[in-house]
């Protein structure tokens, strides 16, 4: 399905060989309902150093749906969700093994640039890290300013954005005010305006609401809601009632492999493995 | 090329930004490559002319003052800095180990404290040649100890020089000591002099040595403190009340003569002095990286 | 110390210490008391002597007469600093402009650029910069730096004989620039440690947030690094100016020593730091002109220290208004 691209969305990134078969093609989610991409991991093992964190996971994200990923402290769910995005080979001394693709495109095949790979797939981090020498508008203009957006199609994307995080009406008024003024829960969503603003296909969420109060928490979580019509969604957490409430569904980490996944409701009501059932009825972890 | 080629799925990355990316690394690469080269010429030159100059006499003789014909070795001035950063050290080391010991034991919340901590930063940025001024004018001017040019007052130049260095470093290295060492310490009944003695300074000890060591590397190699207080002479003395020699102030008088053969003594002498000063310097890290605290 | 005298039977006392033993803790106390106010003492002691001893000077001169007056003429007696001043300017701005980004740079490849294994390697050899004593510095400049580099400064001057100051000059053996880039390889270890530092203390949060967005390795440096560490590498490059105002030994011998505020980049030139090393053995017998020479070394000692206090000010304001931005405004969504 090729969608003619708008203005906002062709940016300025013009510089493209003349022998190029296919076009970059966005899945539509400037409309209501688009089509997200799939995220796919095959056989994926990761290490720091020699402790061996991921062990040959297999895991499936269905487009335009959240999915969230549970277990206990030190499982390897955030190593994981941070293979996707390929922040874990950052740290030195680490390494990747297997697949993770994004429809039928390998993120880590060697020709892939990997700052395109963190555009396409997007991270908010757990706790909320506006960059502090920037106004709010900065902080959401960063990251297109990065691919040459400019001028009126850069404040339209930043205002896209804002809307989109629902933090629009409360920051429109002090857009040039510095982005860590704002308090917990509004600096989350200056952050998740900030992964929207590049206009990523896939938003990784590492334990988003873990240092924010009740209140911006379920803010938030409605805002996943929203979220999940336009982007594929993943999402870290410690917290099953959180699972419960926004996840469509739910993997279950142990030690770094993959016990069980499957829609919400039957992870947390009638598990397969007895490992799922104990950690769920809260006997460990 | 972009990296359009991925299949159309990735966003293309502009080769304006790679490039823009390749030529950053390249360039701080090449700052760090300029930092370094001044390091490497320096030591090489060194190295070539002044070991030219090495010679068993040049180790067993003194500088003979004579401007044609032989002009001696050095064998005055190293001694000299030998003599006189070893007076230094023993006064500025208890002084800024005390200090230190002040700041950290006594003093950390007093505003008296923060004054001192202040000025002892202020003394860090002083300039050496003032030192030297300061002690020409209260030792040498007012005619202290008959009032010549001593080794012991170029002692003193080159103590007020390291006195901030080793104050510094030991504030770290005791503020490191785990406050639990002090409390279980005293919970035993044991009194604060005990307390320091036996625990706080033996544990912060090899930090102590290191900073000790780099104030000693410094001072060393330090030339404006000595001009005008120890001034310069060709015999060996071991007696600090009178004029001494040093490697930094021989080098600094050959320099300016015209004469090949003092020039070349000059860089036999300084690379005797690089050779101390490394000598110092590396001792003290390799203490730092085996010390318990740091 | 429980010092209550509680007697339980008896007239002595159970828990206290006699006096006596408390004797070494007062004596501990007191002696490094003493020691700490010794050195409050001591700089307050330096500025009075120096000003005394100064005096003669400024009271011919006037201290602005002195400080800022063209005319350092030994032979008849007069001195205006004027020539030092600037002379100490010039190279000090050719320290920094030459000094500071290859520091920064070097201390940016080392934090963020280069592989693990090298990092130990390369700090300790900038480090080392610091460590070759300024006499030796001094020395290869003199016989290596300056007729090495004749040519080139010519050929510099030459090419760019529009441009004012540096250009169409006949290049004097040691001038300006030799010792403004003498100075430069010697402040080069301070900036980038206490850069080093700074950029230590850059949360690794706002890095990841800069890659995370599809930043290249440098344009994260650009976004989350720098700006963060504006202040403190302000306060970095002022310690280096500091440095570079107060160097006497490696300056004197490369810089020309003439008491005459040079015209070109590439003329020789004197600074108030060399002018005291170098003057200071014939004024010995002359009152008036070691009081000049000293006079100039309470104008040094000033300008070191207000350039320090600066510099401290603004790596302490850098500190102080990153911690800040760590801490969230309110708790409400």
């Amino acid at each position: 399905m090729t969608i003619p691209l708008t203005s906002s969305q062709r940016g300025t990134e013009t510089e493209q060989a003349p022998d190029q078969k296919r076009r970059f093609e966005p899945s539509g989610k400037d409309q209501a309902t688009g089509a997200g991409r799939r995220v796919s991991i095959k056989g994926l093992s990761a290490w720091y150093g020699d402790q061996y964190a991921v062990k040959e996971l297999d895991l499936e994200f269905e487009p335009n749906k959240v999915t969230a990923i549970i277990g206990p402290s030190g499982c390897g769910k955030s190593t994981m969700v941070r293979c996707i995005n390929r922040m874990h080979e950052e740290i030195p001394g680490t390494r990747v093994e297997g697949e993770v693709l994004l429809d039928d495109q390998d993120l880590y095949a060697n020709e892939v640039d990997v700052t395109s790979v963190r555009r396409a797939v997007g991270m908010v981090f757990q706790k909320p890290n506006p960059f502090p020498t920037m106004s709010v508008y900065d902080n959401v203009a960063s990251g297109p300013k990065l691919s040459g957006t400019k001028g009126k199609h850069l404040k339209e994307r930043v205002e896209q954005s804002l809307r989109s995080a629902a933090l629009w009406d409360e920051v429109k008024d002090r857009l040039d005010r510095p982005g860590i003024g704002l308090s917990g829960g509004q600096q989350q969503r200056l952050c998740i305006a900030r992964t929207l603003a590049v206009e990523p296909e896939v938003v990784l969420m590492d334990e988003p609401c873990s240092a924010l109060d009740p209140v911006a928490t379920l803010r938030i979580e409605e805002l996943i809601e929203e979220l999940k019509t336009r982007y594929t969604i993943v999402i870290v957490t410690h917290n099953m009632q959180q699972a419960g409430r926004v996840a469509d569904s739910t993997a279950f980490m142990l030690t770094g492999e993959l016990v069980e996944v499957g829609p919400t409701e039957t992870i947390f009501t009638k598990p397969t493995d007895d490992r799922t059932e104990q950690y769920v009825s809260g006997r460990f972890g | 090329m972009s990296a359009m080629s991925a299949g159309g799925v990735l966003p293309p990355v502009s080769p304006g930004r790679k490039r823009k990316d390749a030529t950053m690394r390249v360039l701080l690469g090449l700052g760090t490559a300029v930092a370094l080269v001044p390091l490497v010429l320096v030591l090489w030159y060194v190295a070539k002319r002044g070991l030219g100059a090495w010679s068993s006499s040049f180790f067993t003789t003194d500088p003979t003052g004579n401007f044609l014909g032989n002009p001696g070795g050095v064998k005055s001035a190293i001694l000299g800095t030998l003599e006189m950063v070893a007076l230094a050290t023993l006064i500025a080391v208890p002084i800024g180990v005390g200090v230190a010991l002040y700041l950290t034991e006594y003093g950390k919340d007093s505003k008296f404290a923060s004054a001192v901590r202040y000025f002892v930063d202020v003394m860090t940025g002083v300039p050496s040649i003032v030192f030297g001024l300061f002690v020409y004018i209260v030792l040498i001017l007012s005619g202290v100890g008959g009032g010549g040019y001593a080794g012991w007052k170029g002692s003193v130049a080159l103590a007020l020089l390291m006195l901030p260095i080793v104050t510094r470093s030991a504030e770290v290295v005791l503020l490191l000591v785990p406050n639990t060492l002090r409390e279980s310490a005293l919970a035993l009944g044991a009194p604060r002099w005990r307390v320091v003695a036996r625990v706080v300074l033996p544990t912060a000890l090899p930090g102590l040595v290191t900073g000790m060591l780099l104030a000693v590397a410094r001072a060393a190699g330090e030339t404006a403190p000595l001009l005008f207080t120890a001034a310069i002479v060709n015999g060996t003395s071991f007696n600090l009340g009178t004029r001494m020699n040093s490697l930094p102030v021989q080098i600094f008088n050959d320099v300016g003569q015209a004469q090949d053969r003092l020039v070349t003594r000059a860089w036999g002498a300084a690379l005797t002095l690089v050779l101390i000063v490394l000598v110092f310097t590396l001792i003290a890290r390799l203490m730092s990286r085996r010390s318990r605290l740091t | 110390m429980a010092s209550a005298s509680v007697s339980a039977g008896g007239d002595r006392p159970v828990l206290g210490r006699s006096p006596l033993s408390r004797l070494p803790d007062q004596i501990l106390k007191w002696g490094l008391t003493v020691l700490a106010g010794a050195i409050l003492v001591l700089i307050a002691f330096f500025f009075v002597r120096l000003y005394i001893e100064a005096r003669p000077a400024f009271d011919k001169f006037g201290v602005f007469g002195f400080t800022f007056d063209n005319n350092w003429d030994v032979s008849r007696s007069i001195y205006g600093a004027l020539p030092l001043v600037v002379g100490t300017l010039i190279t000090a701005s050719v320290a920094l402009l030459i000094g500071v980004p290859v520091a920064i740079a070097a201390a940016l490849f080392v934090t963020e650029l280069c592989p693990q294994k090298a990092r130990g390697a390369l700090t300790i050899m900038i480090d080392l910069l610091a460590a070759v004593p300024s006499v030796v510095y001094g020395l290869w400049g003199v016989f290596v730096l300056i007729p090495k580099l004749k040519p080139a400064e010519q050929w510099f001057t030459d090419t760019f004989h529009f441009i004012p100051f540096i250009g169409g000059a006949a290049v004097a053996g040691p001038n300006y620039f030799i010792g403004g880039l003498i100075l430069a390889i010697m402040i080069v270890p301070i900036v980038s440690a206490i850069t080093r530092e700074v950029m230590a203390t850059v949360p690794l949060d706002h890095k990841e947030a800069a890659l995370a967005l599809g930043a290249t390795r440098w344009e994260m440096i650009r976004t989350a690094i720098l700006p963060y560490s504006r202040a403190g590498i302000t306060g970095a490059a002022m310690l280096g100016l500091g440095r570079a105002i107060g160097e006497t030994i490696a300056v004197t011998l490369v810089v020309g020593n003439a008491p005459v505020i040079g015209k070109h980049l590439f003329d020789q030139g004197y600074t108030l730091a060399a002018v005291i090393a170098n003057e200071f053995g014939e004024a010995a017998n002359n009152p008036l002109h070691r009081a000049a020479l000293i006079a100039a070394g309470l104008v040094l000692f000033v300008l070191t220290l207000i350039v320090n206090a600066a510099a401290r000010w603004f790596v302490s304001r850098g500190q102080r208004g990153n911690r800040a931005a760590a801490e969230p405004a309110g708790v409400a969504a």
